[in-house]
C-alpha cells in the first residue's frame, strides 16, 4: 500500500477487493487438499492471479482472510516468488530462459532482439499494455535453447530472426 | 494394436518403453494394456509394506534427484506400524536445475507411469496423502498428471480401500510460483506448507519430522518412476540394468544440453560414458567445435574437461574425478565460448535464486558476480581470483544453512582450477597501496562499465 495515502481506520475493515465467485471457488477447492489451509496460499494467490494478471495489494488480507491465515503471513509468500506478480504485467508475459543451456545457445542475442523489438527491459511492460518482459530460471528444455515462455507457452529453440513472428501471434 | 513396449521387448529401458512423444501420453486404458498399475496390483494383493521397501533397498537404486542417496535406506527411515500416524509422500517435481529436462519428459510422456509410481511408495511407507511438488512452469505436464489422477481415482486405483484392500491412499498435484530454492528437500516442504521457500535446519529429518511436522519422504520423479519396474522384476533385474557399466543399478535419464548437434534426453544403462552421450547420442559439437569443458549433471557439479568423457557417467565415479554426477544431464562448453562468461551465468542464477536466509549465500553470491562481472569485462583488480578462490571457501559446505551456495562454488572452484588463465586475462587494474580501494586502470582503456555496454562497444 502506499505511504502517501491516507487510510481512515474505519476503512481497513472494509476492503475494496471482492473475489469473485470463480475465484472463491477455486481457493475453496484448493483448501480441501491440505489439512492446514495455509498451505492453500499460493494456489489461492494464483486463483486471483489467473483472472487479474497479477495480485493487487487490497487483495492480500482478502485471500488471507479466505484461508485462514494472516495478512502479513500472506504478504510474505506473496512478495518471495517469483511468478507471483503484484505490479500490474501486460496481457502477455514474456519469460526468458537466461539459464546456462540458454546462455550457451544464443540467450544474449534473443534477449536483445526482444528488448529492440518491444522498447523494454526486464520487469517493465509496453507503453500498449501488450507485453511483459522477465527473465526467469532454466525451462526444463535445454535441448531446446534458446527457450522462452509467453503465458503458457513454450518456444525453443529461438532466433532472433523468429522474434517478430512468435510475438505477433499474441495479441 | 500395436503394443509400444514391443520396442523394448527385452524391457531394458523401463522409464521410456510406453514412450511415444509423436502419439503423446498413454490414457489409463492404454497404460494398462502395457501392464500398468500391475506392480500396484502385486504390491497391495501379494506384498507387504515391508516387502516393498526390501526390494528397493536390495535393488539399490539411488536418488535421482542429484545427491543419489539410496533410495531404500531413506524409506527404512520412516517409523512404521499402526501407531504411527499420519505419514506423507512428495515427489519432487520442481525440476529447475539449470541444463536439466528429464522430469518433464516423464510426466508429460508417462504421466500414469509417476501416478502408479506414487501409489506403489507410498503404499511401501504407509502414506497415507502424496504431493507432486511441480514446478509452475510445467503446465502440460500439470494437466496430464491431473488427468491421470482423475482416471486413476475413478478406477479404484487411488482414494478409499485402494483394490478393496484397508489401505486408502489420496495424490495431489501441488504447483508451485518460482523460486528454485523450492528444489531443496526442506524448502519444498516448507513451500508445500504455503511458506516461504527457506531450508529448514537438519536434523531432524523429514523422515521423522517433514510436512505439517508428520513423517515425510521426498522423492524425485525419475526416481520413483522406476519403483513399479523393481517390484515387477525383481532387484537383480535392476541392477543389470546397467550392463556391466558400473556399479550402481538401473538406467538413467542421461542427456547432453549447450552447442552439441542434436541435443536431447535417452535412458541409457547407468555408467554410460560421457563420450557416448555427446559423440552417438548427440551427434559431437555444433560445427565441429572441439569440446572444452562440461558439467556432467547441472548447474550446482563442477566442470570436467574432454579428458574425462570416458568415465562412467554414475555416483561414485564422476565424485572420484571431483565433480557429481548430479542430475546426469550434461552441459557442453565448446572451445570458443568464455568460461568466465559461462561461469558468470552460473553465480548469477545462484545469487539470484539464493533465498536470502542466511548471509554467506545472500551477501556472497552476489559479490561474487560482481567480481566475476568485472574479469569478464577486462576490468578485474589484482588479487580478484584469489578473493573468488576465498569465496569457493567461505560459500563451501558447513559454512552454510543448506546446499545451495555450496551447490553454486562447484562450477566457480573448478574453473579457476582448470581455466585460471582466462581468469587471469580479465585482471588488469592495478592497486596503489595507499589507496587500496581504488582501481587504477591502464591508460586507453576504453570506459566500460557492464558487459552490455561492453557488447555494444563491440557491435558499434
Amino acid at each position: 500500500m502506499s505511504t502517501d495515502k491516507v487510510v481512515k481506520l474505519a476503512d481497513l475493515n472494509k476492503p475494496s477487493f471482492v473475489l469473485s465467485d470463480e475465484e472463491r471457488h477455486e481457493i475453496e477447492h484448493a483448501l480441501t487438499h491440505y489439512p492446514d489451509g495455509r498451505a492453500a496460499s499460493i494456489d489461492a494467490l494464483k486463483a486471483v492471479q489467473k483472472r487479474r494478471g497479477w495480485v493487487p495489494d487490497d487483495a492480500i488480507p482478502v485471500i488471507a482472510a479466505a484461508i485462514g491465515i494472516s495478512a502479513a503471513d500472506l504478504e510474505g509468500v506473496a512478495t518471495f516468488y517469483s511468478l507471483i506478480f503484484r505490479r500490474p504485467v501486460g496481457r502477455h508475459v514474456i519469460k526468458v530462459c537466461d539459464s546456462i543451456s540458454c546462455h550457451l545457445t544464443g540467450y544474449d542475442e534473443l534477449r536483445d532482439e526482444l528488448e529492440k523489438q518491444l522498447g523494454i527491459r526486464y520487469g517493465q511492460t509496453t507503453k500498449d499494455g501488450r507485453y511483459t518482459l522477465l527473465p526467469i530460471c532454466c525451462l526444463g528444455a535445454c535441448d531446446r535453447g534458446a527457450t522462452m515462455m509467453i503465458d503458457d507457452d513454450l518456444h525453443g529453440p529461438v532466433e532472433p530472426k523468429d522474434v517478430a513472428g512468435i510475438l505477433g501471434s499474441y495479441s | 494394436m500395436s503394443l509400444r513396449s514391443a520396442k523394448d521387448p527385452n524391457y531394458q529401458k523401463p522409464l521410456t518403453r510406453l514412450i511415444d512423444s509423436a502419439a503423446g501420453p498413454l490414457d489409463l486404458k492404454g497404460h494398462e494394456a502395457e501392464g500398468g498399475y500391475a506392480a500396484l496390483r502385486k504390491a497391495i494383493k501379494e506384498l507387504k509394506p515391508q516387502d516393498v521397501q526390501a526390494k528397493v533397498k536390495e535393488a539399490n537404486l539411488r536418488g535421482r534427484g542429484g545427491a543419489g542417496f539410496p533410495t531404500g535406506i531413506k524409506w527404512s527411515l520412516i517409523p512404521m506400524g499402526s501407531d504411527a500416524g499420519a505419514k506423507y509422500l512428495v515427489c519432487n517435481a520442481d525440476e529447475m536445475e539449470p541444463g536439466t529436462f528429464k522430469d518433464r519428459l516423464l510426466m508429460e510422456q508417462a504421466p500414469h507411469q509417476l501416478v502408479e509410481a506414487m501409489a506403489v511408495a507410498a503404499y511401501a511407507i504407509q502414506a497415507q496423502t502424496g504431493y507432486i511438488f511441480l514446478r509452475g512452469e510445467y503446465v502440460v505436464a500439470a494437466e496430464r498428471l491431473n488427468k491421470a489422477i482423475a482416471e486413476a481415482r475413478a478406477a479404484g486405483l487411488l482414494g478409499q480401500n485402494i483394490l478393496g484392500g484397508p489401505w486408502s491412499f489420496e495424490l495431489y498435484v501441488h504447483t508451485g510460483a518460482g523460486r528454485y530454492i523450492c528444489g531443496e528437500e526442506t524448502a519444498l516442504i516448507n513451500s508445500l506448507e504455503g511458506r516461504r521457500a527457506n531450508p529448514r535446519a537438519k536434523p531432524p529429518f523429514p523422515q521423522i519430522a517433514g510436512l505439517w511436522g508428520r513423517p515425510t519422504i521426498v522423492n524425485n520423479v525419475e526416481t520413483l518412476s522406476n519403483v513399479p519396474h523393481i517390484l515387477l522384476n525383481g532387484p537383480t533385474w535392476f541392477k543389470e540394468l546397467n550392463q556391466g557399466k558400473t556399479s550402481d543399478a538401473g538406467t538413467k535419464m542421461y542427456g547432453v544440453s549447450g552447442r552439441a548437434n542434436r541435443p536431447g534426453c535417452w535412458e541409457l544403462p547407468m555408467g554410460t560414458t560421457a563420450r557416448e552421450l555427446l559423440e552417438v547420442h548427440a551427434g559431437g559439437m555444433r560445427g565441429g567445435k572441439k569440446l572444452k569443458a562440461w558439467l556432467p549433471g547441472g548447474a550446482s557439479t563442477d566442470f570436467l574437461l574432454p579428458e574425462h568423457l570416458d568415465l562412467p557417467m554414475d555416483f561414485d565415479t564422476i565424485a572420484r574425478a571431483g565433480s557429481r554426477m548430479g542430475t546426469g544431464l550434461i552441459t557442453v562448453v565448446a572451445e570458443d565460448q568464455s568460461i568466465v562468461s559461462a561461469v558468470r551465468n552460473l553465480e548469477e542464477f545462484f545469487a539470484r535464486e539464493s533465498c536470502g536466509w542466511c548471509t554467506p549465500c545472500r551477501d556472497g553470491l552476489p559479490w561474487t558476480v560482481k567480481i566475476l562481472r568485472a574479469i569478464e569485462n577486462g576490468q578485474g583488480k589484482t588479487g580478484d581470483i584469489e578473493q573468488l578462490s576465498k569465496m569457493t571457501r567461505w560459500l563451501g559446505p558447513g559454512r552454510t544453512f543448506c546446499a545451495h551456495a555450496p551447490g553454486a562454488m562447484e562450477p566457480l572452484q573448478s574453473a579457476i582450477k582448470y581455466f585460471r588463465d582466462e581468469f587471469e586475462i580479465g585482471i588488469v587494474c592495478d592497486i596503489d597501496s595507499a589507496k587500496p580501494d581504488v582501481c587504477i586502470l591502464p591508460a586507453g582503456l576504453p570506459d566500460i562499465t557492464t558487459d552490455r555496454d561492453l557488447a555494444q562497444k563491440k557491435a558499434s
